[in-house]
């Protein structure tokens, strides 16, 4: 026989229950207690950049040698090494907010039943980005360190680098979780992949822009990976211009957008 | 007077053009277990999710604890427990993480939501489960589950959709001694059902819903006082017989007569009398038997058709 449990509404529920600045933290607790158990599948995330900075930064900077950056003469590695900081950024916060908000929300019913709670479609919006951020901030802070050892951070405004990468996941992170709401199943994941798949190799990540067609430069000075990877470059080079602030303001609209668009549609969807 | 848990009054719910609920009124008062009963698509899931502040209504007034839910969702979804059609169990946490978890959705201090979980998993008897993933858990094992979960924020009105579809008949009585458990200490009850005996089992009062509207309301024993006789013969045919022309023949025996697709169902006060008056005339059935009227026969006379269609 079990014990007799009290429900009598009890004065401790008096209102506000949940100030609204603390409920989207909910879902990061939800996402800690959820990875706690796979912990180790995050170790991906920092060693995929750290191939490729061997790989590429070492590897192919040997045949291309030093590069010149606003007067500068730099090493390759040094060179390509904010460009894959900023893909690092931009990958490590759609996981998060793509492919596993997608299976929460249309097949483990998982928001079904936060929304259930206090929580509003926007709180589960803020939380999933909020998480996607410290995730991706991690990687990003991981990978900022291991350049540190190689000698590529070339300037003190690579302290801001972090919080560069931090937008950089910002701005993806809401485009992502706002596409996601429009997906209607797996395959609609291919679109995220041939996406993600140009912009990774096409915006100046592995060449400096000037190496590309005219045609194409003027196409890839508007697509956003290049927006992070301008920014983090020059930070961390110390080739710095007022411009940088048109690319964070970039990138912090993208995010913005993406925030208000996937808290809509969540609650379109949802709670219809 | 005391306030009413829920008020609705014309509350209705359009999906595009399609209504799923057409202007129905009712007042659930504090401490009723109170229940939506009706077939597939009589929209008792989209009144429930209007209740639970997860569904906006389209026109009509609705007060959950005194509050609009248009303007004050989040409060009210602090302070009811619900228990949705469809398990929603975190599949990626563990029994016991559920509950904490769900918890803080409601900021709980954890010290509280972990004596909290600790009691509910022994009122659901899940205790011995605490650390195992939810899927392995059985059909009966999640929605105890999913009960222990609704009631982690000590709620004041409980909503329960569907609360044992799909159990089997041991399963659906621990749930019902559980819910009545809960109904003494004054938690306000409000479910749906398709079973005529969970609704006679658990209900005050019910409504009975049908196509989007609300067909008929009242406690159930006098809801088929007022609409049913006392008791029913049901006169099984065989297949190939016309129930039409049969029920025209057993008239006479009882007060009124329902064909249904394999059998007849006469309504009588006196079962007993009218079983006998029919055979003794000779009328000839694969079988026949008296029972006591119930919902399901007030639901049949009231739309002519069966809940189960
Ligand atoms: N999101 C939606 N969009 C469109 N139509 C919907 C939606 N939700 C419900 N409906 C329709 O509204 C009607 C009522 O559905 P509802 O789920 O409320 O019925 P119900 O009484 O709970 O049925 P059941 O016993 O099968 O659970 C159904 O015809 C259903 O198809
Ligand atoms: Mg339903």
């Amino acid at each position: 026989m079990s014990a007799p449990v009290r429900t009598a509404p009890r004065p401790v529920l008096a209102l506000p229950l949940i100030g609204w600045r603390r409920r989207p933290w909910r879902l990061v607790e939800r996402n800690v207690l959820a990875y706690r158990r796979i912990w180790y599948i995050f170790l991906s995330g920092f060693l995929e950049p750290l191939l490729f900075l061997l790989s590429i930064g070492i590897g192919v900077g040997k045949l291309v040698g030093d590069l010149n950056v606003g007067g500068h003469l730099v090493p390759y590695r040094s060179f390509v090494a904010p460009g894959l900081l900023a893909i690092a950024a931009m990958t490590g916060s759609l996981l998060d907010t793509t492919f596993n908000f997608f299976v929460k929300m249309k097949y483990s019913h998982t928001y079904d039943a936060v929304l259930a709670s206090p929580l509003s479609p926007r709180d589960v919006a803020v939380g999933e980005i909020t998480w996607a951020l410290i995730r991706g901030a991690t990687y990003s802070g991981a990978f900022l360190l291991t350049m540190l050892a190689f000698g590529d951070l070339r300037s003190a405004w690579s302290i801001v680098a972090l919080p560069g990468a931090v937008l950089i996941g910002f701005g993806f992170a809401g485009v992502g979780l706002a596409a996601t709401t429009y997906m209607r199943s797996f395959v609609d994941f291919d679109y995220v992949n041939m996406a993600m798949i140009p912009l990774f190799l096409f915006s100046a990540t592995f060449f400096p822009l000037s190496r590309y067609p005219a045609g194409l430069q003027a196409v890839i000075r508007f697509t956003p990976l290049y927006q992070g990877v301008v920014l983090e470059r020059s930070l961390v080079l110390g080739d710095l211009h007022w411009t940088l602030l048109i690319h964070a303001a970039y990138l912090l609209a993208m995010g913005l957008l993406g925030l208000r668009v996937a808290s809509k549609r969540i609650g379109l969807l949802l709670q219809p | 007077m005391t306030m009413p848990v829920v008020a609705a009054r014309s509350l209705t719910k359009r999906f595009g053009a399609f209504v799923a609920v057409d202007g129905i009124d009712f007042e659930i008062a504090p401490g009723e277990a109170f229940g939506f009963l009706g077939p597939n698509g009589a929209g008792k899931t989209s009144t429930m999710r209007m209740i639970g502040c997860v569904s906006p209504r389209t026109s009509g007034e609705l007060r959950v604890l005194g509050l609009d839910p248009a303007e004050s969702g989040a409060d009210i979804r602090g302070r009811i427990g619900v228990v949705p059609q469809e398990d929603n169990l975190d599949t990626e946490l563990t029994v016991w993480d559920n509950l904490m978890i769900y918890g803080r959705y409601f900021d709980l201090p954890r010290a509280d939501i972990r004596e909290r979980a600790a009691e509910l998993l022994e009122f659901v008897q899940l205790s011995d489960r605490r650390d195992s993933k939810v899927d392995p858990l059985s059909g009966g094992m999640k929605r105890r589950l999913t009960i222990a979960r609704s009631l982690i924020n000590r709620p004041e009105a409980l909503l329960l959709d569907e609360p044992t579809t799909g159990l089997d008949p041991q399963a659906r009585h621990l749930l019902w001694d559980r819910l009545y458990q809960l109904k003494r200490s004054g938690v306000t009850l409000v479910l749906t059902t398709h079973y005529m005996d969970e609704a006679e089992q658990l209900c005050d009062r019910l409504v009975i819903m049908d196509n989007a509207k609300i067909v008929a309301e009242g406690p159930p024993r006098k809801l088929i006082a007022d609409s049913v006789t006392r008791e029913v013969v049901e006169v099984r045919l065989p297949l190939d017989a016309d129930t039409a022309f049969e029920a025209a023949r057993l008239k006479r025996f009882g007060d009124r007569t329902e064909p249904l697709a394999d059998r007849v169902l006469v309504y009588t006060d006196d079962g007993d009398a009218t079983m006998h008056a029919a055979v003794d005339e000779g009328f000839g059935a694969d079988s026949m038997f008296v029972r006591r009227a119930s919902l399901e026969d007030v639901f049949l006379i009231l739309t002519g058709r069966t809940l189960e269609d």
